[in-house]
Order: structure tokens, then sequence, then C-alpha cells
């Protein structure tokens, strides 16, 4: 018998299973992976040195297309770090808002990780359900902000705006008549929040049909359970953190342990996987989804009961209101300042980092005393996971590197910044 | 107990194992409740080894590491000084050669003890060279590889120190404050060549929004500002 070599397969750049922009270099033996060596980068947009040249509250909009499915988690991260640098809180409301929009925002990352995830191993129906869902929450964004994903919501001191008493509705059109629009716009005759609470409500039902689907589904779990398995010891050495680190059982969530925002005061659980296989890492994301779920409901019965402002009133920071700039000549200046020069932080370095739906993402800011971030790093990560890839992918068959892709939840724009 | 206490009883436990340990010339810095230790370069991978195996430590995740150039830390780039205002602003305020022109900044978390530190080392520009910590937390791998491709520091004894961020075959350190925001090259697809082709980039530098550092009243030490009114507010929504 002839001898066989190992060979190499470079796997994408542009491949559908690989989330974007990846190039895999894999050192093959036969059909068992030897080497995983990603080449990433494809996508590096200089975010962290952009930062540097604007003032701080331009580069909000930047965080949104860093990890651009959990958009508003990435602002707050940056929000969060700027506050702490200027010394200022926003208003419990905003907290509560902020709380509210970060579980909405994991819904929508997980429905995106698991639609896409069950594509790659070949379950076509939950991408196409998890759509359905990922659409109100879509519209619920654009409701608070003007704009379905790239939100730019969080400001330094609060939020931009209150929720609105109303939501948008479909109008009839030549394809869609009155009756399917009254049906379509069932749900929208409240506020936004009425809107969120009827979301909820339907939500569970919608995570089981999920379930029904893959849980006990045979090829899932053939194509899951004993992949990818890291030990909790490796999983914190390779700093692992978020579904990743909680499917290897190690019960770390900085929404528990380092409370930001209202977390201290919901109510919720941390699921917790035990053999740390992509399997486990699949359904402690799925148990996140339903505890998600039961914060936003906590979130909207305390701000049904408690409105009040959503921004600090000290306009060096938040900008004055329109109409205050009408008749008041310091209002006025105030507003031209702030969006021209910005605001300068103190001298100083810090570093404040949120639950993200990926895991721990934080921001790292020097500050000499500019209008600008001296520097500004994001922790990704994303970035952290994927340099696990080798270890994972090692002895696996190549399909199964396609599965811990997917169990990652890779997003490139977050990876390559 | 709080975040402080908690700070504190850090601060005791490290500065009474950095005393048995013989270790010397680690400098304190607490703000907005986070410490920072910065370590000479000649005992930094001791300091690095008590953090991730000291029993009241046990630093188990490295959470980051992130390369700064300080060669141009608080120059402004535009002023009202003397007289009046200037009307263009001085680009490229850069002080070319510092002694600690580059730091490697480190952030540990425990999750054993649920605390975090950062650690610092100033690096000079002639020779940025720091021990690796590839050994100690796994994760250190990627997180020094875009240190050394953003910054040029190098990381003794890396298994792997390749650029990762930038495109094959780049020529530069992007993230230092001398190389430009518009880079150096740009890159098209020729159709007479029939490939793709580099050519110095044509966009021309500019400043948007000029660096300022303000030094009025405002920004001194132990400046707040105010709280929002609450009750009023209410009120007001209650009518």
């Amino acid at each position: 018998m002839s001898e066989i070599k190992n060979y190499t397969i470079n796997m994408g750049p542009q491949h559908p299973a690989a989330h974007g922009v990846l190039r895999l270099i894999l050192e093959m033996d036969g059909e068992v992976v030897e080497r995983a060596d990603p080449h990433v980068g494809l996508l590096h947009r200089g975010t962290e040195k952009l930062a540097e040249t604007k003032p701080y509250n331009q580069s909000i909009g930047y965080m949104d297309r860093l990890d651009y499915v959990s958009m508003m988690c990435n602002e707050h991260g940056y929000v969060l770090a700027i506050e702490k640098l200027l010394g200022i809180q926003a208003p419990e409301r905003a907290l509560y808002i902020r709380t509210m929009f970060d579980e909405i925002t994991r819904i929508l990352n997980h429905l995106m990780w698991i639609g896409a995830h069950g594509l790659d191993i070949g379950a076509m129906t939950v991408f196409l359900y998890a759509f359905r869902e990922r659409e109100d929450l879509m519209d619920c964004y654009e409701a608070v902000s003007g704009a379905r994903m790239h939100a730019t919501y969080y400001r330094p001191g609060g939020v931009y705006r209150d929720l609105p008493q109303q939501m948008p509705k479909f109008t009839p059109n030549r394809w869609v008549d009155e009756a399917e629009v009254k049906r379509r716009n069932a749900n929208r005759e409240g506020s936004l929040l009425d809107f969120i609470e009827d979301f909820t409500d339907r939500f569970p039902a919608l995570v089981d049909e999920y379930e029904t689907l893959l849980t006990d589904n045979r090829i899932w779990k053939q194509r899951t359970v004993g992949i990818g398995v890291v030990s909790p010891e490796r999983a914190k050495n390779l700093g692992f953190t978020g579904p990743m680190l909680r499917g290897s059982g190690v019960a770390w969530d900085l929404r528990k342990k380092q409370p930001y925002a209202a977390y201290s005061k919901v109510d919720f659980d941390i699921p917790v996987g035990s053999n740390g296989d992509c399997y486990d890492r699949y359904l402690v994301r799925v148990e996140e989804m339903r505890q998600s779920n039961r914060i936003i409901r906590q979130c909207i019965e305390w701000l049904r009961a408690n409105p009040g402002p959503v921004m600090i009133e000290d306009h060096k920071i938040a900008p004055p209101k329109r109409a205050d700039m009408k008749d008041d000549m310091e209002a006025l200046i105030h507003h031209f300042k702030l969006f021209t020069e910005g605001y300068c932080a103190p001298p100083g370095e810090v570093y404040a980092a949120v639950e993200a739906p990926k895991g721990e993402f934080g921001c790292y800011i020097i500050s000499d005393g500019a209008n600008k971030p001296y520097r500004l790093k994001v922790r990704a990560p994303g970035f952290a996971h994927l340099a696990a890839m080798d270890e994972m992918a090692k002895g696996h068959m190549l399909a199964d590197v396609v599965a811990i892709i997917g169990t990652m939840d890779i997003v490139f724009g977050e990876i390559d910044r | 107990m709080s975040l402080e206490e908690r700070l504190d009883d850090l601060v005791d436990e490290l500065e009474e194992a950095f005393e048995d340990n013989e270790i010397e010339g680690v400098d304190f810095h607490r703000e907005h409740d986070e410490l920072t230790l910065t370590v000479p370069r000649e005992i930094f991978m001791s300091v690095m080894r008590l953090l991730r195996n000291g029993k009241p430590f046990q630093f188990d995740t490295l959470i980051d590491v992130c390369g700064v150039d300080l060669s141009s830390y608080g120059q402004s780039e535009w002023s009202t000084d003397n007289s009046g205002f200037s009307r263009g602003a001085q680009r490229g305020a850069f002080s070319p050669e510092p002694n600690n022109r580059f730091a490697s900044v480190y952030h540990l978390q425990s999750t054993v003890h649920n605390h975090r530190v950062r650690v610092k080392t100033l690096l000079d520009s002639d020779k940025p060279i720091i021990d690796s910590v590839v050994d100690l937390w796994a994760a250190a791998n990627w997180f020094e590889r875009e240190s050394f491709d953003l910054f040029g520091i190098l990381y003794k004894g890396h298994p792997d120190l390749r650029r990762i961020l930038t495109d094959y075959g780049f020529i530069g350190h992007p993230f230092r404050k001398d190389f430009p925001l518009e880079g150096t090259v740009e890159m098209r697809y020729d159709p007479e060549q029939k490939r793709v082709v580099y050519e110095p980039v044509s966009i021309e530098q500019r400043t948007l929004v000029a660096r300022v550092i303000r030094e009025d009243s405002r920004y001194e030490e132990g400046w707040k500002p105010e709280e929002p009114e609450e009750p009023e507010a209410e009120e007001e929504a209650a009518s």
C-alpha cells in the first residue's frame, strides 16, 4: 500500500460555514485535522485607531459595527468605560432601559447563532424560525433609535431618548390588504413596552419550538455531543468567557459577579453545562434565551411603574433639549461645543466590561485629558475563542470544524476590529 | 464587602507577597476602583508567576494584552493660548524618542476570588522586548501576536510571533503614533495587468476635530457634574 502523506486544505475566506471572512489552513491526516491555523484580519478596519482621532461620542457608532449581531451590548461596554472615566452615573430609568435592551440584544444574538449553527450542521428550519423572531426584536431597535441594527442608542450619561409611546404600524398597499394589515398591527396598537411584553408572552413557546427541532434530534446530537470538549481549567486558561466558559461548567457571569446597570435588582439564573462540548454550549445558550426573557419582563414591569429622566442633566456631557435651544443662549452654546469639540475626560485609565452575548466585552481607555481617547482597546470575546481553534479542532473530523466554528459564535466584526 | 475594601485586602496581600518573595520596585496605583501595578521589565515574569499561582491571588484568566504607544501623550493639536485662536490644527504632535515609549498592559481576572488587576510594563523605544506569558496563560498567544503586529512589541519566548490582523506582506506597525491614519498604500485591481496592485495612498490627511486638552476649572480634580433632580421629574409625569 502506498504511503499517504498529510495534506493541507485552505478553507475560506469565502465559505458559507466560515461565518464571514475566516481563512482556515487545515493540515489533514486523511479526514482528521492535525492542525488548524486561522488567518484573521481580513475585516480589520482599525476601529481603535479611528477612535483615537474622534471625540468620544463619535465612536459609539463604531461599537455597533464591531460585533454586528449584538450591537447594543458593545455600546454598553464603551459607554460604561466613558462614564467611569468621567465619574458620572446614568439615571436609574436609563439603567433599566439598558438592561432590557442588553437582554433583547442577547436574544437577537442567540437567535442568529442558533439559526446559523443549525444551518452549518444541516438543520435548515431553525434558521427560518429564528429570523422570524429577530424581525420583531429589530422593530424594537428601530422604535427606540430609528435604526434596525446599528442603533447608537446608548450615550454617556444615559440613553438617547425615552421609550416611545407608540409603535410604527404597517399600512395597506398593493400586495397587502386591509384585513392582513390589521392582523399584522394587532400587537402594535400600544406602546413599545406593550409590544415587547407581547413578544415575551410568545417567546417561551417559540424557544420550545426550536428545542423540539434540535434538543433530542438524533442528527443534531451526533454532530454536537462530544465535539470540541474543553475542560473548565483549560477554558479559563484559554481566556474563555460567556457561554463558552459556562458550557464547561464554570458558573461565571459578570451580570452576577460584577453587576452593572440594573442587573443586581433583577432575578435570573445562570445556566451551566457539565461536559464542555458543543451540545452543552447549545443547551446553555438556549436556557440563556429563556432567562433573558425573564429579565425583560421584570424590566418592563419596573419601567411602567417608574417614569423619569433617561439622561443626565449635565450639558457639558449630554446635549440640551432642542426646545431649550430655541430661546436659551447657554443651551445653544452647550450644544455647539458638545457637537464640535466634545468633552474632555480627565487623565487616567479605565477598563469597563459587560457580559455581551458572546462573553466579556470590555473597553480599556487611556485618557490624557483630551477630547479624544488617547488609546482605546477593545477586548472582544470572540478573539480569545477563535484563538483556541487549533486546540479544539485537533483530532476531529473536517466536518466537525464547522460545528466548532458554529459553537464559538464567531463574528468577524469584533475579532478583526 | 464593598469593592473598595476587597481592593484594600488585595493590595495588602500583594505587598506582603512581594516582600516575602523579595520583589522590589512595583508601583501601586488605584483609580476608579481599579488597581494598576506598574512593574519593571526585569521582575515582570516573577510578578506574573506570583499573580497566576499565588494562593491569595489565583488570577486564572488573562482578559487582555494591550500595547500602547506613549510618544504623543498629553500633546494637543490646537490651543487658544497666546495670540487668540489659531485657524488650523497642528498635526502630528509627536515626540519621537521618549525613553519609555511603549507599554504592554495586561488585564487579569481571578474567577476564584473575583478580583481584577492591571499590570503595566513600560518598554523603551529601541528594544521593546518583554517576556511572553504564553506559558502561564494560553490566551496570551493571539493577544501578544496582535500587540506585536500593531505596535512592534516583541514577546520573548512566544512560540509563533507572526502578524495577525494586518495584510500579508504589510510593512510597519499601524497603531504607532507616527503611522498615519490613512496608511501608506492603497490597493486596487488593475484590469491591464489582471492582478491586484498596491500604490501609495492618494487621500490627503486632514483633521476633522482637533485634539484639545482643556485646563479650565471644569476639569480640575474632584469636579463632579450635578445630579439630576429625580423627584421633580416624577411629579411631572404624575400630573
